[in-house]
């Protein structure tokens, strides 16, 4: 059994056909990546996942349990912490209150501390600007901030939507490389990205959603091979 | 950019607004000027006016916080409040009068010393109106305001009229249209005098009350993990779900607090004003919505300033400006100071005093 089982999801925005039975799995300890261009429904398939929309048919389970009828914020709680696009950090708040709010339904405050002390390790930038209003922030700082807070939850599955999403170079090198590591920390991560070439080389699967739809499902290794991949994710002739 | 391109670009009705500023400016300034000079009130008389409007200022304040702590978190202005606020105060009226019967106000009480049986007495009275106002607070927020939670603006303003129909007319039913006076409380009676100055008991009390809970009221917000949650759920409320965070027990929580504050202030009230009947939350409910809008609606800190200011701009400012340009019983003109106000804010600093704390920058 999967940590994470989704079958034939249907959602709809309005009349708007979004997700048209979408399937997929993720493993406990795994990295598996969502590629696909835009408006495929990606980020659709983790807001309906985290319950901040309502699929109108299908099943998602978690450890073995439907979640698909909980609030959003329980199914938070159990464990599935969602990385929306865009960040979504609190502006009026600091770096370190944002990042405190991530461990809202803990109560464990020394594990909390320790928690804290990782991320300021994973993203050093964030600690110098503990006291910093996160609206101030940087868009990549800003993107640091909000996989940190996703971090404090103690994610046992992480989402994360298009976490390099208009960072320069350096900086989703950076991002990729703190993927890895909480990959080699066991942490388990359904990563959507646009950013193909990237994202195939952290993960261990791979989906290829197009217009709602899963097309292709494979090996990372796999789909970096596929001919179709190549042509039209990895810009490859 | 030259003066005469400059002059070209302003708008007729701009220039218009900025005369009518202008000339107010110059008349309050004017009056205030020819009214100390006459020498009527000494300043003994100023500073009681300004007394009266720091205490009757935080009252606002109190209430104010309940409008700008709503609109922070759904972006919507609770016309009901100032029924909150009455429903507190006249609720725990019966309540003071049979206690005030039983002497727990004066010396012939049977619960001993005085300050003992008059402390008790308040406290128990806070609390009762504190529970009364919170109770309405968030009954209105589920029966009224939840069902409509994604509709248009325009339509939990609307309910929010009604519910404040509604409130005043089951007071109404409930207690009659009774103007009630609450009992005199013998402690309050004094006043502290130092020189020529001299402050009402009450007044003092009414005043640090108020501004104790504000302080705390503010570090609640700031410093606890609930509060937080408010702020988050007033930024945005899809990612304070991701935390974890309850958003509809968290707004539960925001109309339990701002119901609170008014319970406070429906008790301040009561022992300054000594009355209570049913309309009583009309006036002090719009010169607290004219508090938060002034302060910057939204703005937790801007509401308590808001409300001193309007206070004391109300309480100092008929004899002032007034006085000295030969206007009689300028006392009168009070509310039309206090709303003049709430106009001029609205054209020339829609944002209040205090404005936007932050950009709110988005990358
Ligand atoms: N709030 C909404 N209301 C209506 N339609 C929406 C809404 N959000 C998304 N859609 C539509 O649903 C489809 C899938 O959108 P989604 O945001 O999931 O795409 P995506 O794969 O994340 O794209 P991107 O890479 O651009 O983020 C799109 O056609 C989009 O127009
Ligand atoms: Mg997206």
């Amino acid at each position: 059994m999967a940590l994470l089982e989704i079958e034939n999801l249907h959602t709809y925005y309005g009349n708007i056909h979004a997700l048209k039975g979408i399937s997929l799995e993720v493993e406990k300890g795994e990295v598996v990546c969502l590629i696909g261009s835009n408006g495929a429904g990606k980020s659709t398939t983790l807001k309906t996942v985290s319950g901040l929309i309502r699929p109108r048919q299908g099943t998602i389970r978690f450890e073995g349990e439907e979640v698909i009828f909980l609030p959003a914020h329980e199914i938070a709680r159990g464990g599935v912490v969602h990385v929306p696009e865009g960040r979504r950090c609190f502006a009026q708040l600091s770096v370190e209150e944002n990042l405190e709010l991530g461990a809202y339904s803990r109560n464990d405050k020394a594990a909390i501390r320790e928690d804290l002390a990782h991320v300021y390790e994973l993203f050093p930038r964030l600690k110098e600007r503990r006291k910093q209003y996160s609206g101030t922030l940087s868009g990549g700082e800003q993107q640091m901030l909000a996989m940190g807070r996703g971090l404090m939850a103690r994610p046992r599955v992480l989402l994360l939507d298009e976490p390099s999403m208009g960072l320069a170079p350096v900086l989703v090198d950076q991002i990729f490389e703190v993927i890895k590591t909480l990959h080699d920390e066991g942490t388990t991560i359904l990563l959507v990205e646009q950013n193909a070439h990237m994202a195939l080389q952290v993960a261990d699967r791979g989906y290829v959603i197009q217009t709602g739809e899963i097309v292709l499902s494979d090996d990372a290794k796999a789909l970096q091979h596929n001919e179709m991949i190549q042509r039209v994710y990895l810009g490859l002739a | 950019m030259t003066l005469t391109e400059r002059l070209r670009r302003l708008d007729v009705t701009t220039v218009i607004m900025w005369i009518i500023g202008g000339l107010l400016l110059f008349f309050i300034v004017l009056g205030s000027i020819q009214s100390i000079l006459k020498g009527t009130y000494t300043p003994a008389q100023w500073f009681d006016f300004f007394v009266f409007g720091i205490s009757q200022g935080s009252i606002y304040a109190l209430i104010a916080l309940g409008y700008t702590m709503v609109y922070g978190i759904l972006k919507m202005i609770n016309f009901a409040h100032g029924e909150v606020f009455m429903m507190g105060a006249l609720t725990t009226y019966f309540l003071a009068d049979e206690m005030n019967r039983r002497g727990v106000f004066d010396d012939k009480g049977a619960l001993g010393p005085t300050l003992l049986s008059t402390l008790f007495g308040l406290i128990v009275l806070f609390a009762v109106a504190i529970f009364i106002s919170m109770t309405v607070a968030v009954l209105l927020e589920r029966v009224a305001y939840r069902p409509l939670r994604g509709a248009p603006r325009l339509v939990p303003l609307i309910t929010a009229i009604g519910a404040s129909f509604f409130l005043q007319y089951t007071a109404r039913g409930l207690y009659g249209s009774n103007n009630r006076s609450y009992p005199n409380v013998d402690l309050l009676k004094g006043t502290v005098t130092f020189g020529q100055f001299s402050i009402q008991v009450v007044q003092i009390v009414v005043a640090v009350t108020a501004i104790a809970m504000m302080i705390g009221l503010y570090l609640f917000v700031q410093r606890t993990k609930t509060g937080k949650a408010i702020l988050a759920v007033a930024e945005d409320k899809q990612a304070a779900a991701l935390m974890g965070i309850d958003v509809d027990r968290t707004i539960v929580i925001t109309f339990a607090l701002g119901g609170a504050m008014a319970g406070v202030a429906a008790i301040l009230y009561a022992i300054m004003f000594r009355q209570a009947h049913f309309f009583m939350g009309f006036i002090p409910g719009i010169k607290a919505f004219t508090a938060a809008v002034l302060g910057g609606i939204g703005n937790i800190p801007g509401a308590m300033l808001g409300g001193l200011f309007l206070g004391i701009f109300e309480s100092l400012g008929p004899t002032l400006f007034l006085d000295g340009l030969g206007i009689n019983s300028p006392n009168q003109l009070k509310d039309v100071i206090a709303f003049t106000m709430l106009v001029l804010i609205l054209i020339f600093r829609p944002t209040g005093i205090i404005g936007e704390r932050l950009s709110e920058k988005k990358a």
